[in-house]
């Protein structure tokens, strides 16, 4: 096991490049590895008053937490709300994108309106939909004559919340969709329009597999982005909005357990339950990755 | 060939009309922000009739919630949060990236990993105890506490080293000849070469930043140390159903935003675009 010995100039390399990394790795190591270790920690100890004499529980909080209906309620509204925004975001956009690539008048002028979204904050996005969805007053409800409680009913709200999440993210699956467009060679389009394919038949035989990398891509992102979603809900669904309990995501029940109630064992326990949970999803979307996606 | 001709005309006006009325429905939410913005209460809850544009444009609504809630300091907070994220996260992620990218050393690999690692995990899970870490060292309500979990950046650092290994080897050898050692490389050769890297990151942790909510939101608690999204999220509690004030302090939080984004189009939509989905 002899040592290969470091040449002066790999030696000064070797300085170098730890001490360029050093910042970074500390950094990281403080604030997001220590937290890690330290919810997890917290996740076996029930919070005690005014934050301490915590006591180890053991696995107890995670029993209450699986054992919780609002728990498992909390979870459904999540898939929920990302069962809305994933698909309809993505399909939106694409198809946005494949009108968009191409020489035309407007091109970047569409481009700016549909990327608009992305540098409001999520804050005020929120409180604009909340004014627009209002029952008395709101514009929906004004333009289409109807009088439906949009944020209030328990059936519909859930609906209505991810239209918002829809509404403010089309516009960058659009543009990642625009760039992968632009790296399907320009002969296959040539080649079936010769053959005489219409322009659905090559979206559906030249476009979608080749686009498959992209497809794959935002659909993992946005789906782990969606897990996580709590802005929209915050903002729209008031304390004591009688639908908050079918729209409440994990992580706001987290947030009100933690910040709120200042129940850190059992709030740490829901997001490490999640983190598990994205865990999983992760590894199955590049199961599924590995099947359905075509690479060059 | 006439009739593909007069297909073709078809379809582009088809595609116009489906573009135009998409992108009415991506601006109404904030042409109705700005048109309540400038309305009466009164105006605002008409709807016999409904009132569209506000019989009369004043600003007293915009001065109300700028007096109330300060949007000077709110301004001022927000700008140094993202000045010092942009800061620091540009700063070690073009270090960390360019040796990660480019240079030999003990352990690389291992330390990649926690950069990846990182990447892979909810945000949220960070946030309990960093919270308890401010308030431990006494920062809460503090502008260090808002620059506070954006001191470093795993995704900025994954950035900058892809933007370094696409740079052509021969530059650094060149230099290396010329005697330079890897600092001088890095600093007069290499960091200069990835600039729009660089400003692919700074947008990026610019707009990130400006949006978030639940992080100023406890960290700094009051109002007048807070950012603008969260101050939002207080304004709406206190104003719950005044909507012309809300409006004009939600136009007031996104339009310094709105504005840069106009300039500077095409940055924003790389800088943004290339984040991976980690908005």
């Amino acid at each position: 096991m002899k040592k290969p010995k470091m040449t002066k100039a790999q030696k000064s390399e070797a300085i170098w490049g730890l001490a360029f990394v050093a910042p970074t790795i500390t950094g990281l190591l403080i604030l997001n590895f220590y937290p890690i270790v330290n919810t997890v920690w917290q996740s076996f100890f029930k919070t005690g008053d005014f934050g301490k004499g915590n006591t180890f529980i053991g696995l107890t909080n995670y029993v209450n937490v699986c054992t919780s209906s609002e728990f498992w309620g909390s979870l459904l509204n999540t898939v929920k709300y990302a069962v809305i925004e994933v698909p309809f975001s993505i399909a939106i956009a694409l198809v946005l994108a494949v009108f968009l690539n191409r020489k035309m008048r407007f091109r970047s002028g569409y481009r700016t309106i549909f990327f608009l979204p992305m540098v409001a904050a999520p804050a005020a996005v929120a409180m604009v939909w909340k004014w627009l969805y209002n029952q008395r007053y709101g514009l929906l409800n004004q333009i289409f004559h109807t009088d439906i409680a949009w944020i209030s009913t328990p059936s519909v709200a859930w609906i209505s919340v991810g239209v918002v999440g829809v509404w403010s993210i089309i516009g960058y699956n659009m543009v990642l969709f625009l760039g992968g467009l632009q790296e399907i060679p320009h002969d296959y389009y040539e080649a079936a329009q010769i053959d005489g394919a219409s322009g659905i038949r090559q979206f559906f035989t030249i476009t979608i597999p080749l686009l498959s990398p992209t497809i794959y891509f935002i659909l993992q992102t946005r789906i782990i982005a969606a897990l996580q979603v709590f802005d929209l809900i915050y903002m729209m669904i008031d304390k004591t909005n009688v639908a908050l309990k079918s729209v409440q995501s994990v992580v706001y029940v987290f947030y009100q357990y933690v910040f709120t109630y200042d129940n850190k064992g059992y709030g740490s326990t829901m997001v490490v339950l999640l983190l598990i949970f994205i865990l999983f999803l992760t590894a199955a979307l590049q199961k599924f990755e590995k099947k359905f996606v075509f690479y060059n | 060939m006439h009739n593909t001709h007069t297909k073709d005309t078809v379809v582009r006006a088809v595609i116009h009309v489906i573009l135009i009325l998409m992108s009415v429905i991506m601006l109404v939410p904030f042409i109705w922000m700005a048109l309540t913005a400038f309305k009466t209460v009164s105006e605002s809850t008409s709807i016999d009739p409904f009132v569209i544009f506000p019989s009369s444009w004043e600003f007293d609504n915009f001065l109300t919630v700028w007096k109330d809630y300060n949007f000077l300091i709110l301004y001022k907070n927000t700008l140094l949060m993202i000045f010092f994220r942009v800061l620091c996260a540009v700063l070690t992620a073009t270090m960390a990236g360019y040796a990660f990218g480019r240079l030999k050393f003990p352990c690389k690999n291992l330390l990649f990993t926690l950069i990846l690692m990182q990447m892979m995990v909810p945000s949220q899970i960070f946030l309990l105890p960093q919270y308890l870490m401010v308030s431990k060292m006494h920062l809460l309500n503090t502008q260090f506490a808002l620059v506070f979990p954006g001191i470093v950046t795993a995704f900025g650092t994954f950035l900058l080293k892809t933007s370094f290994q696409g740079l052509p080897k021969d530059l650094e050898e060149a230099a290396s000849i010329d005697g330079a050692n890897t600092g001088q490389r890095f600093l007069l050769v290499m960091a200069p070469l990835t600039r729009s890297g660089m400003v692919s990151l700074g947008i990026f942790t610019a707009v990130i930043a400006f949006k978030e909510l639940m992080w100023p939101m406890i960290a700094c608690s009051n109002v007048a140390t807070t950012s603008l999204s969260a101050a939002l999220a207080k304004l709406q509690g206190q104003f719950a159903t005044n909507y012309p004030q809300l409006m004009a302090a939600a136009l007031l939080a996104c339009i310094p935003m709105i504005v840069l984004y106009l300039i500077f189009q095409k940055q924003f939509v790389e800088g943004i675009a290339t984040s991976g989905g980690k908005l």
